[in-house]
Protein backbone atom coordinates (compact mmCIF):
# COMPACT_ATOMS: atom_id res chain seq x y z
CA UNK A 1 0.00 0.00 0.00
CA UNK A 2 2.93 2.46 1.13
CA UNK A 3 5.13 1.65 -2.03
CA UNK A 4 1.58 2.00 -4.04
CA UNK A 5 0.93 5.18 -2.73
CA UNK A 6 5.05 6.49 -3.36
CA UNK A 7 5.00 5.22 -6.66
CA UNK A 8 1.90 7.76 -7.72
CA UNK A 9 3.22 10.32 -6.13
CA UNK A 10 6.43 10.05 -7.71
CA UNK A 11 4.80 9.63 -11.16
CA UNK A 12 2.60 12.55 -10.68
CA UNK A 13 5.70 14.73 -9.79
CA UNK A 14 7.16 13.36 -13.01
CA UNK A 15 4.35 14.28 -14.60
CA UNK A 16 3.90 17.68 -13.25
CA UNK A 17 7.97 18.92 -13.88
CA UNK A 18 7.77 17.39 -17.37
CA UNK A 19 4.05 19.29 -18.04
CA UNK A 20 6.12 22.56 -16.74
CA UNK A 21 8.88 22.13 -18.93
CA UNK A 22 7.17 21.69 -22.03
CA UNK A 23 5.06 24.58 -21.07
CA UNK A 24 8.54 27.02 -20.35
CA UNK A 25 9.91 25.10 -23.85
CA UNK A 26 6.59 26.61 -25.65
CA UNK A 27 7.31 30.10 -24.55
CA UNK A 28 10.50 30.21 -24.61
CA UNK A 29 9.19 29.38 -28.55
CA UNK A 30 6.62 31.69 -28.65
CA UNK A 31 8.80 34.66 -27.30
CA UNK A 32 11.30 34.20 -29.78
CA UNK A 33 9.23 34.43 -32.48
CA UNK A 34 7.50 37.72 -31.06
CA UNK A 35 11.27 39.00 -30.92
CA UNK A 36 11.46 38.23 -34.92
CA UNK A 37 8.49 39.96 -34.88
CA UNK A 38 9.63 43.09 -32.87
CA UNK A 39 12.74 43.17 -34.86
CA UNK A 40 11.27 43.30 -38.67
CA UNK A 41 8.39 45.69 -37.59
CA UNK A 42 11.70 47.73 -36.81
CA UNK A 43 13.24 47.60 -39.53
CA UNK A 44 9.92 48.29 -41.10
CA UNK A 45 10.24 51.77 -40.12
CA UNK A 46 13.79 52.22 -40.60
CA UNK A 47 13.29 51.83 -44.40
CA UNK A 48 11.71 55.31 -44.77
CA UNK A 49 14.36 56.88 -42.58
CA UNK A 50 17.13 55.58 -44.78
CA UNK A 51 15.53 56.43 -48.21
CA UNK A 52 14.44 60.00 -46.15
CA UNK A 53 18.52 59.92 -45.68
CA UNK A 54 20.06 58.98 -48.60
CA UNK A 55 17.57 61.14 -51.18
CA UNK A 56 19.91 63.98 -51.24
CA UNK A 57 23.00 61.73 -52.41
CA UNK A 58 22.08 61.17 -56.16
CA UNK A 59 22.53 57.93 -57.40
CA UNK A 60 23.19 56.00 -54.34
CA UNK A 61 22.28 52.72 -55.51
CA UNK A 62 18.75 53.02 -56.56
CA UNK A 63 18.00 50.10 -57.83
CA UNK A 64 18.55 48.59 -54.49
CA UNK A 65 17.05 50.87 -52.44
CA UNK A 66 14.10 50.49 -54.79
CA UNK A 67 13.89 46.76 -54.66
CA UNK A 68 13.98 47.38 -50.66
CA UNK A 69 11.58 49.50 -50.65
CA UNK A 70 9.36 47.09 -52.68
CA UNK A 71 9.76 44.39 -50.36
CA UNK A 72 8.86 46.38 -47.69
CA UNK A 73 5.53 47.41 -48.89
CA UNK A 74 5.19 43.31 -49.88
CA UNK A 75 6.12 42.59 -46.69
CA UNK A 76 3.59 45.15 -44.28
CA UNK A 77 0.66 44.10 -46.81
CA UNK A 78 1.25 40.89 -47.61
CA UNK A 79 -2.02 37.70 -47.17
CA UNK A 80 -0.39 35.08 -45.24
CA UNK A 81 2.85 34.37 -43.66
CA UNK A 82 4.96 32.69 -46.28
CA UNK A 83 4.99 35.45 -48.72
CA UNK A 84 5.09 37.92 -46.07
CA UNK A 85 8.41 35.96 -44.87
CA UNK A 86 9.82 35.56 -48.68
CA UNK A 87 9.10 39.50 -48.88
CA UNK A 88 11.22 39.93 -45.70
CA UNK A 89 14.05 37.74 -46.33
CA UNK A 90 14.04 40.35 -49.81
CA UNK A 91 14.79 43.14 -47.88
CA UNK A 92 17.29 41.41 -45.65
CA UNK A 93 18.84 40.42 -48.58
CA UNK A 94 18.44 43.98 -50.06
CA UNK A 95 19.76 45.77 -46.65
CA UNK A 96 23.00 43.34 -46.72
CA UNK A 97 23.90 45.22 -49.84
CA UNK A 98 22.91 48.53 -48.94
CA UNK A 99 24.97 48.29 -45.82
CA UNK A 100 28.23 47.08 -47.33
CA UNK A 101 28.18 49.54 -49.94
CA UNK A 102 27.30 52.25 -47.68
CA UNK A 103 30.98 52.42 -46.69
CA UNK A 104 31.98 53.01 -50.20
CA UNK A 105 29.93 56.86 -49.90
CA UNK A 106 32.87 59.24 -48.56
CA UNK A 107 29.45 61.59 -48.64
CA UNK A 108 27.37 59.72 -46.72
CA UNK A 109 29.82 58.72 -44.43
CA UNK A 110 30.35 62.16 -43.27
CA UNK A 111 26.85 62.58 -42.08
CA UNK A 112 26.06 62.15 -39.23
CA UNK A 113 22.55 61.26 -39.60
CA UNK A 114 23.26 58.64 -41.81
CA UNK A 115 26.40 57.30 -39.64
CA UNK A 116 23.56 57.00 -36.58
CA UNK A 117 21.12 55.34 -39.26
CA UNK A 118 23.67 53.40 -40.35
CA UNK A 119 24.17 51.80 -36.79
CA UNK A 120 20.63 51.22 -36.04
CA UNK A 121 19.88 49.29 -39.17
CA UNK A 122 23.15 46.96 -38.49
CA UNK A 123 22.30 46.16 -35.40
CA UNK A 124 18.04 46.12 -36.35
CA UNK A 125 20.03 43.84 -39.04
CA UNK A 126 22.00 41.60 -36.52
CA UNK A 127 18.84 41.31 -34.10
CA UNK A 128 17.03 39.81 -36.84
CA UNK A 129 19.47 37.67 -37.10
CA UNK A 130 20.18 36.50 -33.67
CA UNK A 131 16.60 36.29 -32.88
CA UNK A 132 16.05 33.49 -35.52
CA UNK A 133 18.88 31.88 -34.62
CA UNK A 134 17.25 32.02 -30.57
CA UNK A 135 14.51 30.97 -32.52
CA UNK A 136 15.69 27.92 -33.68
CA UNK A 137 17.81 26.91 -31.09
CA UNK A 138 14.43 27.26 -28.44
CA UNK A 139 12.58 24.85 -31.15
CA UNK A 140 15.04 22.51 -30.73
CA UNK A 141 15.07 22.11 -27.35
CA UNK A 142 11.42 22.30 -27.67
CA UNK A 143 10.94 19.21 -30.19
CA UNK A 144 13.97 17.42 -28.35
CA UNK A 145 11.39 17.42 -25.22
CA UNK A 146 8.45 16.70 -27.17
CA UNK A 147 9.99 13.66 -29.28
CA UNK A 148 12.14 12.25 -26.35
CA UNK A 149 10.68 9.19 -24.74
CA UNK A 150 8.86 9.51 -21.95
CA UNK A 151 8.17 12.92 -22.30
CA UNK A 152 6.62 12.44 -25.88
CA UNK A 153 3.85 10.54 -24.00
CA UNK A 154 3.09 13.66 -21.81
CA UNK A 155 3.44 15.84 -25.11
CA UNK A 156 1.08 14.21 -27.17
CA UNK A 157 -1.34 13.40 -24.37
CA UNK A 158 -1.47 17.68 -23.17
CA UNK A 159 -1.59 18.53 -27.11
CA UNK A 160 2.29 19.70 -27.31
CA UNK A 161 3.45 19.54 -31.06
CA UNK A 162 6.60 20.22 -32.32
CA UNK A 163 7.62 23.39 -33.79
CA UNK A 164 8.86 24.26 -37.16
CA UNK A 165 12.39 25.77 -37.46
CA UNK A 166 12.91 29.57 -39.32
CA UNK A 167 14.71 28.72 -42.43
CA UNK A 168 16.30 31.54 -43.93
CA UNK A 169 15.83 31.83 -47.79
CA UNK A 170 19.22 30.57 -49.94
CA UNK A 171 20.30 34.26 -50.39
CA UNK A 172 19.44 34.91 -47.18
CA UNK A 173 22.44 32.40 -45.66
CA UNK A 174 25.16 34.80 -44.97
CA UNK A 175 22.96 37.26 -43.15
CA UNK A 176 24.71 36.99 -39.55
CA UNK A 177 28.05 38.20 -41.26
CA UNK A 178 26.47 41.38 -42.61
CA UNK A 179 28.41 43.46 -40.19
CA UNK A 180 31.72 42.11 -42.14
CA UNK A 181 31.42 44.60 -44.84
CA UNK A 182 31.49 47.15 -43.09
CA UNK A 183 35.21 46.37 -41.43
CA UNK A 184 37.73 45.50 -43.30
CA UNK A 185 38.98 42.09 -43.07
CA UNK A 186 41.91 41.09 -41.32
CA UNK B 1 23.42 21.74 -29.97
CA UNK B 2 22.48 21.33 -26.41
CA UNK B 3 23.17 24.60 -25.11
CA UNK B 4 20.33 24.94 -23.00
CA UNK B 5 20.80 22.00 -20.95
CA UNK B 6 24.75 22.63 -20.81
CA UNK B 7 23.58 25.71 -19.43
CA UNK B 8 21.65 24.24 -16.59
CA UNK B 9 24.43 21.60 -15.68
CA UNK B 10 26.85 24.50 -15.01
CA UNK B 11 24.15 27.00 -13.17
CA UNK B 12 23.95 23.64 -10.84
CA UNK B 13 27.87 23.46 -10.30
CA UNK B 14 27.43 27.09 -9.60
CA UNK B 15 25.17 27.03 -7.32
CA UNK B 16 27.09 23.92 -5.71
CA UNK B 17 29.86 26.57 -5.84
CA UNK B 18 28.39 29.35 -4.03
CA UNK B 19 26.69 27.74 -1.43
CA UNK B 20 30.21 25.81 -0.80
CA UNK B 21 32.09 29.11 -0.85
CA UNK B 22 29.52 31.06 1.81
CA UNK B 23 29.77 27.92 4.16
CA UNK B 24 33.63 28.26 3.92
CA UNK B 25 33.47 31.80 4.18
CA UNK B 26 31.52 31.20 7.68
CA UNK B 27 33.86 28.68 8.66
CA UNK B 28 36.59 30.65 8.29
CA UNK B 29 35.17 33.77 9.99
CA UNK B 30 34.06 31.24 13.42
CA UNK B 31 37.62 30.07 13.18
CA UNK B 32 38.90 33.78 13.71
CA UNK B 33 36.07 34.60 16.22
CA UNK B 34 37.47 31.97 18.09
CA UNK B 35 40.80 33.11 17.56
CA UNK B 36 39.45 36.37 19.13
CA UNK B 37 38.04 34.96 22.00
CA UNK B 38 41.12 33.19 23.38
CA UNK B 39 42.94 36.53 22.99
CA UNK B 40 40.52 38.51 24.56
CA UNK B 41 39.66 35.71 27.51
CA UNK B 42 36.53 35.72 26.71
CA UNK B 43 37.01 31.83 25.79
CA UNK B 44 39.97 29.95 28.20
CA UNK B 45 41.66 26.46 28.28
CA UNK B 46 41.96 25.23 31.99
CA UNK B 47 42.90 21.64 32.35
CA UNK B 48 41.48 20.26 29.31
CA UNK B 49 38.24 22.21 29.54
CA UNK B 50 36.81 25.39 27.48
CA UNK B 51 35.41 27.98 29.84
CA UNK B 52 33.45 31.51 28.64
CA UNK B 53 31.08 32.48 26.48
CA UNK B 54 32.27 32.89 22.63
CA UNK B 55 31.49 36.32 21.82
CA UNK B 56 33.61 36.98 19.34
CA UNK B 57 32.39 33.56 17.61
CA UNK B 58 28.59 35.25 17.77
CA UNK B 59 29.91 38.45 16.69
CA UNK B 60 31.84 36.92 13.85
CA UNK B 61 29.03 34.32 12.81
CA UNK B 62 26.69 37.32 12.67
CA UNK B 63 28.94 39.61 10.62
CA UNK B 64 29.51 36.68 8.10
CA UNK B 65 25.94 36.33 7.81
CA UNK B 66 25.26 39.62 7.00
CA UNK B 67 28.33 40.26 4.74
CA UNK B 68 26.79 37.27 3.24
CA UNK B 69 23.17 38.86 2.71
CA UNK B 70 24.64 42.45 1.77
CA UNK B 71 27.76 40.15 -0.83
CA UNK B 72 24.72 38.82 -2.56
CA UNK B 73 22.41 41.51 -3.13
CA UNK B 74 25.09 44.22 -3.06
CA UNK B 75 27.69 42.56 -4.71
CA UNK B 76 27.40 44.48 -7.90
CA UNK B 77 27.24 47.68 -7.46
CA UNK B 78 30.47 47.56 -5.01
CA UNK B 79 32.49 45.95 -7.79
CA UNK B 80 31.44 48.53 -10.21
CA UNK B 81 32.30 50.98 -7.25
CA UNK B 82 35.46 49.51 -6.75
CA UNK B 83 36.58 49.76 -10.41
CA UNK B 84 35.42 52.85 -10.99
CA UNK B 85 32.57 52.61 -13.28
CA UNK B 86 30.27 54.36 -15.22
CA UNK B 87 26.66 54.15 -16.49
CA UNK B 88 26.92 53.56 -20.43
CA UNK B 89 25.13 55.74 -22.13
CA UNK B 90 24.73 56.81 -26.08
CA UNK B 91 26.70 59.97 -25.59
CA UNK B 92 28.65 58.91 -28.45
CA UNK B 93 28.60 56.55 -31.93
CA UNK B 94 30.73 54.14 -30.13
CA UNK B 95 28.75 53.85 -26.56
CA UNK B 96 25.52 53.67 -28.63
CA UNK B 97 27.19 50.65 -30.42
CA UNK B 98 27.86 48.63 -27.69
CA UNK B 99 24.70 48.98 -26.23
CA UNK B 100 23.56 47.82 -29.61
CA UNK B 101 26.15 44.75 -29.31
CA UNK B 102 24.69 44.22 -25.61
CA UNK B 103 21.07 43.74 -26.92
CA UNK B 104 22.17 41.97 -30.19
CA UNK B 105 24.13 39.36 -27.78
CA UNK B 106 20.79 39.65 -25.61
CA UNK B 107 18.77 38.14 -28.42
CA UNK B 108 21.02 35.09 -29.10
CA UNK B 109 21.53 34.39 -26.15
CA UNK B 110 17.79 34.39 -25.07
CA UNK B 111 18.88 36.35 -22.12
CA UNK B 112 17.46 39.85 -20.53
CA UNK B 113 19.38 42.75 -21.34
CA UNK B 114 22.28 43.60 -19.05
CA UNK B 115 22.84 46.93 -17.70
CA UNK B 116 26.17 48.78 -19.38
CA UNK B 117 28.70 50.09 -17.64
CA UNK B 118 32.33 51.40 -18.54
CA UNK B 119 35.40 52.32 -17.19
CA UNK B 120 37.69 55.25 -18.35
CA UNK B 121 40.75 53.36 -18.73
CA UNK B 122 42.83 52.75 -21.99
CA UNK B 123 43.30 48.54 -21.08
CA UNK B 124 41.20 46.52 -23.49
CA UNK B 125 39.50 44.80 -20.79
CA UNK B 126 35.92 43.90 -20.11
CA UNK B 127 33.65 41.57 -16.99
CA UNK B 128 29.96 40.74 -16.39
CA UNK B 129 28.31 40.49 -12.66
CA UNK B 130 25.63 39.90 -10.81
CA UNK B 131 23.06 38.00 -8.91
CA UNK B 132 21.29 36.14 -11.36
CA UNK B 133 20.13 36.93 -15.23
CA UNK B 134 17.43 39.52 -14.38
CA UNK B 135 20.05 41.16 -12.21
CA UNK B 136 23.03 41.51 -14.13
CA UNK B 137 25.78 44.00 -15.55
CA UNK B 138 28.10 43.68 -17.97
CA UNK B 139 31.04 46.26 -17.82
CA UNK B 140 33.59 47.47 -20.83
CA UNK B 141 36.70 49.41 -20.67
CA UNK B 142 36.96 52.35 -23.17
CA UNK B 143 39.94 51.16 -24.04
CA UNK B 144 38.02 48.12 -25.56
CA UNK B 145 35.30 50.34 -26.87
CA UNK B 146 38.43 52.49 -28.79
CA UNK B 147 40.44 48.89 -29.88
CA UNK B 148 37.56 46.75 -31.17
CA UNK B 149 35.18 47.04 -34.60
CA UNK B 150 31.39 45.63 -34.44
CA UNK B 151 32.69 41.71 -34.67
CA UNK B 152 35.36 41.47 -32.15
CA UNK B 153 32.90 43.74 -29.81
CA UNK B 154 30.33 40.80 -30.11
CA UNK B 155 32.49 38.17 -29.70
CA UNK B 156 33.90 39.71 -26.14
CA UNK B 157 30.13 40.57 -25.12
CA UNK B 158 29.51 36.57 -26.31
CA UNK B 159 32.11 35.68 -23.85
CA UNK B 160 30.24 37.93 -20.78
CA UNK B 161 26.86 36.48 -22.05
CA UNK B 162 27.24 33.14 -21.66
CA UNK B 163 29.30 33.87 -17.98
CA UNK B 164 25.76 35.39 -16.91
CA UNK B 165 23.82 32.37 -18.71
CA UNK B 166 25.30 29.73 -16.47
CA UNK B 167 25.72 32.21 -12.81
CA UNK B 168 29.23 32.17 -13.23
CA UNK B 169 28.61 35.91 -12.65
CA UNK B 170 26.90 35.22 -9.03
CA UNK B 171 30.04 32.80 -7.98
CA UNK B 172 32.54 35.14 -9.20
CA UNK B 173 31.36 38.02 -7.44
CA UNK B 174 30.50 36.12 -4.07
CA UNK B 175 34.43 35.85 -4.20
CA UNK B 176 34.77 38.99 -5.20
CA UNK B 177 33.36 40.61 -2.58
CA UNK B 178 33.72 38.10 0.38
CA UNK B 179 37.53 37.76 -0.63
CA UNK B 180 37.68 41.35 0.06
CA UNK B 181 35.92 40.92 3.15
CA UNK B 182 38.50 37.97 4.67
CA UNK B 183 41.32 40.52 2.92
CA UNK B 184 40.22 43.21 5.21
CA UNK B 185 39.98 41.31 8.32
CA UNK B 186 43.04 39.34 8.76
CA UNK B 187 45.21 43.20 7.97
CA UNK B 188 42.88 44.02 11.22
CA UNK B 189 43.67 40.87 12.88
CA UNK B 190 47.52 40.97 12.63
CA UNK B 191 47.25 44.47 13.86
CA UNK B 192 45.57 43.18 16.94
CA UNK B 193 47.66 40.31 17.98
CA UNK B 194 51.02 42.78 17.66
CA UNK B 195 48.98 45.23 19.91
CA UNK B 196 47.72 42.57 22.26
CA UNK B 197 50.75 40.80 23.52
CA UNK B 198 52.80 43.46 24.99
CA UNK B 199 50.52 42.98 28.85
CA UNK B 200 49.66 39.48 28.07
CA UNK B 201 51.64 36.88 26.68
CA UNK B 202 53.76 36.70 30.33
CA UNK B 203 51.24 34.97 32.12
CA UNK B 204 49.29 32.61 29.53
CA UNK B 205 50.87 29.99 27.95
CA UNK B 206 47.87 28.90 26.11
CA UNK B 207 47.53 32.78 24.91
CA UNK B 208 50.98 32.39 23.33
CA UNK B 209 49.61 29.24 20.67
CA UNK B 210 46.63 31.06 20.33
CA UNK B 211 48.43 34.28 19.00
CA UNK B 212 50.91 31.97 16.50
CA UNK B 213 47.75 29.99 15.18
CA UNK B 214 46.23 33.45 14.93
CA UNK B 215 48.98 34.94 13.11
CA UNK B 216 49.22 32.04 10.95
CA UNK B 217 45.36 32.24 10.13
CA UNK B 218 45.73 35.89 9.51
CA UNK B 219 48.47 34.87 7.17
CA UNK B 220 46.64 31.92 4.99
CA UNK B 221 43.22 33.56 5.06
CA UNK B 222 44.00 35.62 1.83
CA UNK B 223 46.30 33.11 0.45
CA UNK B 224 43.29 30.55 1.20
CA UNK B 225 40.78 33.46 -0.23
CA UNK B 226 43.35 33.80 -3.31
CA UNK B 227 43.50 30.79 -4.12
CA UNK B 228 39.35 29.79 -4.19
CA UNK B 229 39.40 32.91 -6.75
CA UNK B 230 41.70 31.52 -9.06
CA UNK B 231 40.15 27.44 -8.82
CA UNK B 232 36.85 28.87 -9.66
CA UNK B 233 37.71 30.81 -12.86
CA UNK B 234 40.40 28.95 -15.15
CA UNK B 235 38.28 26.88 -17.01
CA UNK B 236 35.13 28.45 -16.91
CA UNK B 237 37.05 31.39 -19.51
CA UNK B 238 37.63 28.34 -21.91
CA UNK B 239 33.58 27.31 -21.62
CA UNK B 240 32.66 31.11 -21.80
CA UNK B 241 34.80 31.03 -25.24
CA UNK B 242 33.26 28.44 -26.65
CA UNK B 243 29.74 29.58 -25.76
CA UNK B 244 30.28 32.93 -27.25
CA UNK B 245 31.21 31.09 -30.30
CA UNK B 246 27.98 29.58 -29.96
CA UNK B 247 25.77 32.97 -29.34
CA UNK B 248 28.10 34.54 -32.75
CA UNK B 249 28.22 31.72 -34.29
CA UNK B 250 31.30 32.92 -35.69
CA UNK B 251 34.53 31.88 -34.04
CA UNK B 252 36.92 34.70 -35.57
CA UNK B 253 34.43 37.69 -33.38
CA UNK B 254 36.44 36.52 -30.22
CA UNK B 255 39.52 35.35 -31.83
CA UNK B 256 40.41 38.57 -33.41
CA UNK B 257 39.28 40.75 -30.23
CA UNK B 258 41.64 37.99 -28.06
CA UNK B 259 44.50 38.56 -30.85
CA UNK B 260 44.11 41.96 -30.53
CA UNK B 261 43.88 42.70 -26.91
CA UNK B 262 47.02 40.29 -27.00
CA UNK B 263 48.84 43.14 -29.12
CA UNK B 264 47.87 45.89 -26.96
CA UNK B 265 47.23 44.64 -23.22
CA UNK B 266 48.55 47.11 -20.55
CA UNK B 267 47.28 46.34 -17.37
CA UNK B 268 44.13 48.04 -15.67
CA UNK B 269 45.16 51.68 -13.72
CA UNK B 270 42.14 51.02 -11.52
CA UNK B 271 42.81 48.76 -7.84
CA UNK B 272 41.61 45.36 -9.15
CA UNK B 273 43.44 42.88 -6.78
CA UNK B 274 40.34 41.62 -5.58
CA UNK B 275 38.24 41.17 -9.09
CA UNK B 276 40.79 40.11 -11.36
CA UNK B 277 39.26 37.02 -11.93
CA UNK B 278 36.17 38.76 -12.94
CA UNK B 279 37.79 40.05 -16.37
CA UNK B 280 37.84 38.40 -19.70
CA UNK B 281 41.83 38.79 -19.60
CA UNK B 282 43.77 38.87 -16.37
CA UNK B 283 43.68 42.53 -15.84
CA UNK B 284 47.25 42.87 -13.80
CA UNK B 285 49.49 40.88 -16.26
CA UNK B 286 51.68 43.17 -18.04
CA UNK B 287 51.54 40.91 -20.75
CA UNK B 288 48.32 38.44 -21.18
CA UNK B 289 50.15 36.12 -22.99
CA UNK B 290 52.47 35.46 -20.32
CA UNK B 291 52.12 32.28 -18.71
CA UNK B 292 55.23 32.28 -17.10
CA UNK B 293 55.93 29.16 -16.46
CA UNK B 294 54.42 26.45 -13.80
CA UNK B 295 53.75 28.11 -10.87
CA UNK B 296 52.84 31.12 -12.20
CA UNK B 297 50.22 29.57 -14.03
CA UNK B 298 48.98 27.62 -11.17
CA UNK B 299 48.42 31.12 -9.08
CA UNK B 300 46.93 32.56 -12.50
CA UNK B 301 43.16 33.43 -12.87
CA UNK B 302 43.57 33.20 -16.04
CA UNK B 303 44.42 30.72 -18.56
CA UNK B 304 47.35 32.20 -20.80
CA UNK B 305 46.07 34.14 -24.11
CA UNK B 306 47.77 32.13 -26.18
CA UNK B 307 46.03 29.00 -25.18
CA UNK B 308 42.76 30.47 -25.78
CA UNK B 309 43.61 31.53 -29.18
CA UNK B 310 44.53 28.21 -29.94
CA UNK B 311 41.57 26.78 -28.83
CA UNK B 312 39.45 29.21 -30.83
CA UNK B 313 41.88 28.47 -34.16
CA UNK B 314 40.80 24.66 -33.98
CA UNK B 315 37.04 25.63 -33.86
CA UNK B 316 37.33 27.94 -36.58
CA UNK B 317 39.52 24.76 -38.92
CA UNK B 318 36.26 22.44 -37.99
CA UNK B 319 32.93 24.16 -36.74
CA UNK B 320 31.51 21.29 -35.10
CA UNK B 321 34.48 21.13 -32.68
CA UNK B 322 32.40 24.03 -31.33
CA UNK B 323 29.65 22.32 -29.61
CA UNK B 324 31.71 19.43 -29.00
CA UNK B 325 33.65 21.96 -26.93
CA UNK B 326 31.11 23.48 -24.84
CA UNK B 327 29.40 19.72 -24.23
CA UNK B 328 32.90 19.03 -22.35
CA UNK B 329 31.45 20.89 -19.44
Amino acid sequence: MTILLIVIVVLVIYVIAAYNSLVSAKNQVDNAWRQIDVQLKRRHDLIPNLVEAVKGFMNFERETLTQVVEARAKAVNAPDQASRMAAENQITAGMGKLLAVMENYPQLKSDQNVMQLQEELTTTENQIAFSRQAYNDAVLTLNTRTERFPGNLIATNFGFKSADYFKAAPEDQAVPKVDLGLTPRA
Amino acid sequence: MPAASDFRALERRNRRDTVMLIGAFVIVFLLIGCAFDFLAGTLQIHQGHIYGAPIFMVLALIFASVQSTVSYFGGAPLILLSVHAQALTPDTPKHQMVLDVIQEMALASRLPVPKAYFIPDPAPNAFATGRNPEHSVICVTQGLIDNMDREELQGVIGHEMSHIADYDIRTMMMVAVLVGGIAMLSDFMVRMSFFNRNDRDSDHRDGGIIVILMIVLAVIAPMLSQLIAMAVSREREYLADASAVEFTRNPRALLRALQRIAETESPLKEGVRGTAHLFIVNPLAANADDDGGFFASLLSTHPPLRKRIERLQAMLAAPTAAASLSDRA
